[in-house]
């Protein structure tokens, strides 16, 4: 049988499942209710034309996000205090809102979101940036609800999140704008002073009237001031920020280069026109074409430099972390009164709020009353969730599981013990050991040698022939101008970063690629990152009972039980059990559904008592006796995994020789024992093997306290293991490593991580790895993230890293070469202006395709992961239906 | 070659004016966006002939054929 992949998110359909629609006549195959409801939708709206024009799958559509659709998700946002702050509101009443879009994939999306919000009535206006996935929306209060409209947007398969409005354009934009604005004026003025110095260079050879020579340089002078003052900015800046730090970076020689050049170029240009008035004639060359096409160059790189970052920050985005209500309880009120939702924001210490389940908490907190799990995994990257009752302490953040609780606030905002744990990694941050990058180690003795260079050029000249001294000097400087010593590195890190954010590796910060290949330890956090972070159903032990029936009591019904007794939980064991069904399983019905808080949940399905948790309760309950199970073998086997019994009353009445027990008390049985476990990621035995074959050492340090954190990495034979530390202790460990002892240098330390106890290590090694489904903080604050679960990628990196800086070596040896075999001839006053800027040119080239060659390498062998979809799903062409 | 005198002031002009739009252009965010622009024009193309008839929804049906 052929896999088929679903019509609307492009994943694969599951076997004995499908949803399929029937579109434009041909029957689609769907993997799931979801991705069916919002194709439905999208065809309801005879919007069916979105799959030609997509050029990518569409985002994977869950669906539990689809189906309570009868319970708007989105009914806070209709609030007047909420809206309050994310709203503004015209004199005519138009209420306009900022959107934060999840799963735009490709241009058609935009088309899509457009037209099927602008369908609605009441919706005045719908502008999608496809670029930044940010929208704005502008509708009618009195004719439609926001909430109707973000439930729009919902059902065709987008998520929205609003964008408080007080925070104007985000830096980003207004960053991206002003660089391009820079970049436009430069290639402007690049072009019309090209198209001058062919005049001039014509001249030079054929001859000109001075006359009109001045008349052309006067103009080329007119073009390029602009970019010198407006367009090399940055440069500019940069080299100033350099000189007052004492820090060299390669602005300087740059700006230095540019500011000389211009002045010369100035002068030459006047002292003609003066010529009789000035001390020094004529015979000054200019260099004005020279000077706009390496600002044009350099900024050019920069841009697509920062593109490429923003692309991959914006892949990360996922907004708040807290949810924007709260139920604020007024407790001896009258019932009328006793519940309102207000913005978290209004919420002060010592006031009550009630969080239902499956709701984030929004603040720090005590338990006034209720009894619940509460799932602390964007803190501590754990998934099994921890018990808690009157009087433990809540923190913002984390995932009421089970039961609604009454919790009295401690802290919030910045209070909260998550804005403890950032600034604590802010401070990694600022001691963090910096990084000196090759390109800015080179600019420092470039300038040293540049200027010494120039001193002894220009007091030999003094010596021998004074008039032309000032001239050969410039002409000097302008010849060994770092052109392509400054392309060198950016250009190479442009094409690697792109290579492999192909194949799923983001770079978020520039030393990352540089650092790489430094790196001699590589150390691990363990749940979530060399494990999948979700507990997994390992072995089921079925009883006898279930054994001698094993034609009616399959596997997958034992699970269907326990799934539908778990039904509606958000307990990590309820998610595992429903993974382990096939897609569009029936649940059996359940009644009498009761959960027991840390023990575990009885209801009654077709007619039997069932109970579902850990042993000795369900033993309890069903009143069996604890040495019918059997338990020998599974202590050894079993010994790092969680274990839920399944047992029943009455189930195995169908045998006729058993009526007579029946009638008088219900038979009881046990009928299975289940085990999860969290797993080691399947490609993390390999990626250490190949780290390890690198030469680097590798350790794992986690918060994990629990006895069989051990056991879970043991294949792994790490020798290096430290479990149950703070995050603090896992930044002084690495800190620790990091210093130098016994004249030893210290280690530079790559650290893999994926919690919030993570994040302040992350900032305190020298190169930051999050994983994909890391929280969010922990992403924002690491140097790069990892999409996806390979982590053999990470030697991959490294080996791309390697070959980086080999490019990167060899651009600046060819650059430095040149400028060598440039300076004796410049420094004798044999180089012409045109064979200075041909040759700057023809090395800035090379250095550039030197820098592709990277992108030609290993592409073939890995995957890449986020480009691939994009082809593969590559519809027909658009035109089709016009020919 | 005396007309230099007017065509290199006029050819300052037009750079000047050129300008003047990208800026404008920039500042009111019409290059933000550079993907999905490109391709709007595309979407709307067969806007009539879509809504004229069933007939359309035959061809369509081939274009389908052949992903």
């Amino acid at each position: 049988m052929t896999i088929q992949s679903c019509y609307h998110c492009g994943l694969e359909v599951p076997p004995d499942n499908d949803f399929a629609l029937v579109i434009d006549g041909v029957r689609r195959a769907m993997c799931c209710p979801g991705c069916a409801a919002v194709a439905s939708t999208i065809m309801q709206n005879g919007l069916q034309r979105f799959y030609q024009f997509r050029s990518a799958p569409s985002g994977k559509i869950y669906p539990d996000s689809i189906e309570n659709s009868s319970d708007n998700p989105f009914a806070d946002w209709d609030l007047d205090e909420i809206q309050q702050s994310y709203v503004s509101e015209t004199n005519q009443g138009i209420k306009t809102l900022r959107l934060a879009i999840d799963n735009i994939s490709c241009a058609a999306c935009t088309w899509l979101i457009e037209k099927h919000l602008g369908k609605l009535p009441g919706v005045v206006r719908v502008a999608i940036n496809g670029t930044t996935h940010r929208g704005e929306l502008s509708w009618q209060p009195q004719s439609i609800h926001l909430s109707q409209i973000l439930m729009a947007l919902r059902q065709i398969g987008y998520d929205p999140r609003p964008i408080n409005s007080s925070s104007n354009l985000s830096p980003s934009v207004n960053e991206r704008r002003d660089l391009l604005l820079r970049l436009g004026v430069a290639g402007l003025a690049m072009m019309q002073t090209g198209m001058v110095a062919i005049a001039l260079y014509a001249g030079s050879f054929q001859g000109m009237a001075p006359e009109w020579q001045t008349v052309l340089r006067l103009v080329s002078a007119l073009f390029v001031t602009p970019v010198v003052l407006y367009s090399a900015q940055p440069f500019f800046r940069g080299a100033w920020r350099s000189i007052k730090t004492g820090h060299m970076v390669m602005d300087l020689p740059v700006a230095l280069a540019v500011g000389l050049a211009y002045c010369a170029s100035i002068w030459a240009t006047f002292a003609d026109v003066f010529s009789d008035s000035i001390l020094l004639a004529g015979g000054g060359e200019v260099y004005f074409d020279s000077i706009a096409m390496l600002i044009f160059f350099l900024l050019l790189g920069r841009f697509a430099e920062q593109s490429i970052r923003e692309k991959n920050l914006r892949l990360l985005d996922r907004g708040t972390l807290l949810p924007p209500v709260a139920l604020q309880v007024f407790p001896g009120q009258s019932p009328a009164v006793a519940e309102k939702r207000v913005p978290i924001a209004t919420l002060a210490v010592d006031d009550f709020i009630r969080v239902d389940a499956g709701r984030v908490i929004p603040c720090d907190g005590i338990i006034e009353q209720g009894r619940s799990q509460i799932s602390e995994a964007v803190l501590s990257g754990e998934s099994r969730p921890v018990d808690k009752q009157t009087g433990d302490s809540v923190y913002a953040g984390t995932v009421n599981g089970a039961n609604p609780l009454l919790i009295k606030v401690t802290a919030v905002g910045e209070a909260t013990s998550l804005s403890a744990i950032l600034q604590l990694a802010e401070r990694a941050a600022a001691e963090k050991p910096p990084w000196a990058m090759l390109a800015d180690r080179l600019a420092a003795m470039f300038v040293a040698a540049l200027l010494v260079i120039a001193a002894l050029v220009a007091s030999y000249w003094w010596l021998h022939e004074p008039a032309r001294m000032l001239w050969v000097t410039l002409s000097v400087l302008v010849v060994t101008c770092p052109c392509a010593l400054s392309l060198a590195t950016p250009t190479a890190l442009t094409v690697a970063t792109t290579l492999l954010r192909r194949q799923g590796f983001l770079i978020h910060r520039g030393h990352v690629l540089e650092a790489l290949p430094a790196i001699n330890r590589v150390i691990f956090d363990k749940t979530g990152t060399l494990t999948e972070g979700d507990l997994k159903l390992s072995a089921i032990q079925r009883s006898e009972a279930a054994d001698q029936r094993s034609g009616e009591i399959s596997n997958q019904r034992l699970i269907g039980w326990a799934a539908a007794l778990e039904q509606g939980s958000e307990h990590a064991i309820a998610r595992a059990f429903q993974q382990q069904l096939p897609r569009g399983f029936i649940l059996p019905a359940v009644e009498q559904q009761t959960f027991f808080t840390g023990c575990g949940v009885s209801a009654v399905i077709d007619k039997q008592q069932f109970f579902l948790g850990n042993l000795a309760w369900v033993c309890e309950q069903a009143a069996i006796p604890r040495h019918c199970v059997c338990s020998g073998v599974r202590a050894q086997q079993h010994k790092h995994c969680i274990e839920v019994a399944l047992a029943c009353t009455g189930l195995i009445k169908k045998d006729p020789r058993d009526e007579q027990q029946e009638t008088g008390e219900a038979r009881k049985s046990w009928l299975a024992l289940f085990y999860f476990a969290d797993q080691l990621r399947a490609s993390a035995l390999e990626a250490v093997e190949q780290l390890r074959q690198r030469g680097l050492k590798v350790s794992l340090l986690s918060g994990d306290r629990s006895p069989t954190a051990a056991d879970i990495v043991a294949p792994l034979e790490l020798r290096d293991c430290q479990f149950g530390l703070l995050p603090q202790q896992k930044l002084d460990v690495v800190r620790h490593l990091q210093t130098t002892k016994n004249n030893m240098p210290g280690e530079k330390i790559l650290m893999v991580g994926d919690g919030i106890n993570d994040v302040p290590v992350l900032q305190g090694a020298d190169i930051s790895v999050a994983m994909g489904r890391a929280s969010d903080l922990s992403r924002i604050h690491a140097d790069a993230t990892l999409l996806g679960t390979d982590l053999t990628m990470l030697p991959r990196a490294i080996e791309i890293a390697a070959k980086t800086r080999r490019v990167i070596e060899q651009n600046i040896g060819w650059a430095i070469g040149y400028n060598l075999v440039a300076l004796p001839l410049a420094a004798a006053g044999y180089v012409a202006p045109w064979a200075a800027a041909i040759g700057m040119s023809a090395s800035s080239l090379l250095v550039l395709l030197n820098a592709l060659r990277l992108s030609r390498q290993d592409s073939g062998d890995a995957q890449p992961l986020i480009e691939r979809p994009y082809e593969a799903h590559y519809e027909q062409p658009v035109m089709k239906s016009s020919s | 070659m005396k007309s230099l005198y007017l065509l290199i002031p006029i050819s300052i002009i037009f750079v000047s004016i050129a300008l003047w739009v990208f800026f404008w252009a920039v500042k009111s965010g019409q290059y933000d966006d550079l993907d999905s622009e490109a391709e709007r024009i595309l979407f709307d193309q067969d806007e009539e002939p879509e809504q004229q008839g069933s007939s359309q929804n035959g061809r369509k049906d081939d274009s389908g054929e052949l992903l």
